[in-house]
């Protein structure tokens, strides 16, 4: 026996504004919509509404919206509908919660509890409209011993270093995952903007080659399309620990979002699933990771920063500094909040901890331990804003991933069904006739705009700050005051209290 | 072009065989230095002493032939190309090979042929002349392992867990009695001999390889390991 659930959100149309053209029946892949050829009206039905507002954006005459359903159970501050409905569908179907996209609970989001500093009279405020103000800056080992060569001029001893024109990159998201035209936007908003799109551990699809010089390719314990030509063709390359969304937990794509073109990318055979386990088999200790990252530093002759990535978890700060001392350039730290195609709903929501709270530590650790210039850190899960850009410089980060806001620019509502590959945004489907419905020519430019529009945010508040590049922001923690704080939550965050001075 | 390895660093090492102009590469003297090859292909490398970790990793098409031992990850992530060992091999050989063979003609440690996948053209093979350790072919999805079990003292052929989270793909084992109880997602089917097919044509190879009669190796009882299905985690999830 199925006990019915209630829909959590109710299509809404408003009859007198319905002239029945029937868009939102063609444009809803969950098939809400329909048409009642006897009546000559459109019907809805809520039970199969993922809330994408789709349907929604599409309406010629705006007669629709999705409400949150005010049927409940009764009110009990232990047992909300949604906990007492994942209990029923588990009993249902003795299934595994699945879910996407980042842990949607209400847990205290640290970058709203920090605000920036401004300067007043002295050392005055710069106007990024007309002095210099860089956001430029590099990523990868600062540590090069001085060598001369027998005419006294410098050697080039400075490890491969990645250019960033902005401290945004995109983070990892595999083809697979997300769909062609995705990854097409992605690549070349990445080019235009002088940064980094990531090809997740999904393999690197042909056309996207000639993107190599802003491609970050990932090499994960399942080594999907993974070999030479991928490893050459990009500018860096990252191991994949561990994602924010699921420490602990490794990838499974299902053989059913094998499509030929995915199956092609990642080098495996269509219809077979897709495993990457989260433990690295051959990797149970830090001089393990140093063998990874020296193998691939090996088959690319040493050109290429090499990226450690890992979720932020209580002792994200000890595993960073084995990572600094494994050889790696660079370490990625992954916040719980950010987002995935699919995870275990359990793990989602209650594994791993805030990057506000991982950065600070990671940070000052390397820097207790003399090694912070031996690695760049770069964050990401979950960067909302420019703001949230600036306050993770000044905690001590060099760059941030984008993910959930890339994608957002792409046209994500976050109504987080990507596990069933039917994204009514051309996204995180493989469905050809939905992958269209994302445009690469609209959707790049959309990705450039939002990226384009925090950098100016970005120098605006560090002009504000009387500081003129990105650089000079990072770690820079008295830019920083914290608001309704804990004293553990300010010592962890390693900044004052707001009001507090110098 | 001939390398004398004695006391030179793996980069020194790794270098001069990258660079080097010659495909025709002799190294004596090895004694573990770390990823050798790694990437290479169009050379010829033979290795006198014993190799280190990530031997001929991301292989794309270099062959390579070892006098001696070779220790953890040989043949990381390979993708084309071929390492003859004569020797024994340690953790994790082909770890994840897409392409190309490698044949041990001793043992090999835990996790053998762990992520091997195939893919078109591109079906990895590897051939073990003797025992295995734990792990053999785990989460495999594609590709073709054989495991010998030349060995005389009466230990198992293959260690516990073989083929744990197995999707696709096969192995072949020779012995009279799988001595290990199989994951619940591998199947097995006793074999009088080997049939003719890729399976035996890998263990002529072999034999030839290290001067063996392949009768003594086709004519035995083989148990071939299949997963039973390619999506094992289709039924584990509820839609929330």
């Amino acid at each position: 026996m199925n006990i019915y659930i209630q829909p959590e959100y109710e299509v809404v149309r408003d009859r007198d504004r319905c002239i029945a053209c029937r868009v939102c029946e063609r444009q809803c892949a969950n098939l809400v919509h329909s048409y009642d050829a006897e009546t000559g009206k459109m019907q809805a039905d809520s039970t199969q509404c993922v809330n994408c507002h789709r349907c929604v954006c599409v309406c010629p005459t705006h007669a629709l919206k999705i409400v949150k359903s005010d049927d409940t159970y009764k009110i009990n501050g232990n047992w909300d509908n949604q906990t007492i409905n994942e209990v029923y569908r588990q009993a249902n179907s003795g299934g595994v919660l699945l879910s996407s996209m980042g842990n949607p609970k209400d847990y205290p989001v640290f970058w709203d509890k920090m605000l920036i500093n401004a300067s007043q009279v002295t050392n005055p405020p710069i106007d990024p409209l007309r002095e210099p103000m860089e956001t430029q800056l590099w990523l990868g080992k600062r540590t090069a011993k001085i060598e001369r060569d027998e005419k006294g001029r410098l050697k080039n001893t400075l490890a491969p270093q990645l250019k960033l024109k902005v401290p945004i990159m995109f983070s990892a998201m595999s083809y697979g995952s997300i769909s062609y035209n995705a990854h097409e936007s992605l690549a070349r908003a990445a080019e235009e903007l002088g940064t980094y799109y990531n090809t997740g551990e999904g393999g690197l699809h042909k056309d996207f080659y000639k993107y190599g010089k802003n491609t970050i390719v990932q090499v994960a314990s399942g080594r999907f399309g993974v070999y030479k030509d991928y490893l050459d063709a990009a500018a860096a390359i990252e191991i994949k620990m561990g994602q924010g969304a699921k420490p602990g937990i490794g990838g499974h794509l299902p053989g059913a979002k094998i499509s030929a073109d995915v199956s092609e990318t990642r080098m495996i055979p269509q219809g077979v699933d897709a495993i990457s386990p989260a433990p690295h088999h051959d990797i149970y200790s830090i001089e393990d990771l140093r063998q990874l990252v020296y193998s691939l530093k090996e088959a690319t002759d040493y050109k290429k920063p090499v990226i450690v990535k890992i979720a932020a978890v209580h002792n994200c700060a000890a595993i960073a500094s084995g990572i600094a001392r494994s050889g790696a350039d660079i370490i990625a730290i992954d916040g719980y909040r950010g987002g995935t195609g699919a995870a275990p709903t359990r793990i989602r929501d209650n594994v791993g901890i805030p990057i506000e709270l991982a950065l600070a530590q990671v940070d000052q650790r390397l820097r207790e331990e003399g090694i912070r210039d031996e690695v760049s850190i770069v964050v990401g899960g979950s960067v909302r804003s420019s703001a949230d850009v600036v306050k993770a410089i000044a905690l001590g980060a060099d760059a941030c991933y984008i993910g959930t806001a890339a994608l957002l620019a792409l046209g994500c509502h976050l109504c987080r069904t990507c596990q069933t590959g039917k994204c009514n945004w051309g996204i995180a489907t493989q469905r050809p006739d939905l992958v269209k419905r994302l445009n690469p020519d609209i959707g790049y430019k959309r990705l450039v705009n939002l990226v384009t529009a925090w950098n100016h945010e970005i120098q605006e508040m560090m002009g504000g700050m009387g500081i003129n590049s990105v650089e000079a922001l990072r770690g820079n923690r008295l830019m920083l005051r914290g608001i309704g704080l804990t004293d553990t939550e300010l010592s962890v965050l390693g900044i004052k209290y707001a009001g507090e001075s110098m | 072009m001939r390398i004398d390895a004695k006391g030179l660093h793996f980069s020194v090492l790794d270098k001069a065989v990258r660079d080097a102009a010659d495909g025709e590469i002799i190294i004596d003297n090895c004694i573990g230095q770390r990823y050798i090859a790694c990437g290479l292909s169009g050379k010829n490398i033979e290795i006198n002493g014993t190799s280190g970790n990530a031997l001929g990793a991301y292989l794309n098409g270099a062959h390579i032939t070892v006098h001696g031992n070779v220790q953890e990850a040989t043949g990381d992530t390979m993708n084309g190309g071929e390492i003859t060992v004569f020797g024994s091999a340690g953790d994790a050989t082909g770890y994840a090979m897409r392409g190309g063979k490698i044949f041990v003609e001793g043992d090999v440690g835990y996790r053998c042929g762990i992520h091997m996948k195939a893919y078109k053209e591109n079906k990895p093979a590897i051939v073990i002349g003797g025992r295995t350790g734990s792990f053999l072919g785990e989460y495999q999805a594609g590709g073709i392992i054989i495991v010998l079990g030349d060995s005389k003292d009466g230990k198992p052929v293959i260690g516990n867990f073989c083929g744990t989270g197995m999707h696709g793909g096969e192995m072949y084992v020779r012995c009279e009695q799988i001595p290990t109880r199989l994951p619940a997602q591998v199947k097995s089917e006793r074999l009088e001999r080997l049939p003719e097919g890729e399976a035996a044509e890998l263990v002529r190879e072999w034999c030839a390889r290290f001067g063996k009669d392949s009768k003594a190796y086709l004519d035995c009882t083989f148990y071939r390991l299949t997963p039973d299905s390619a999506n094992p985690y289709k039924q584990m999830y509820t839609q929330n």
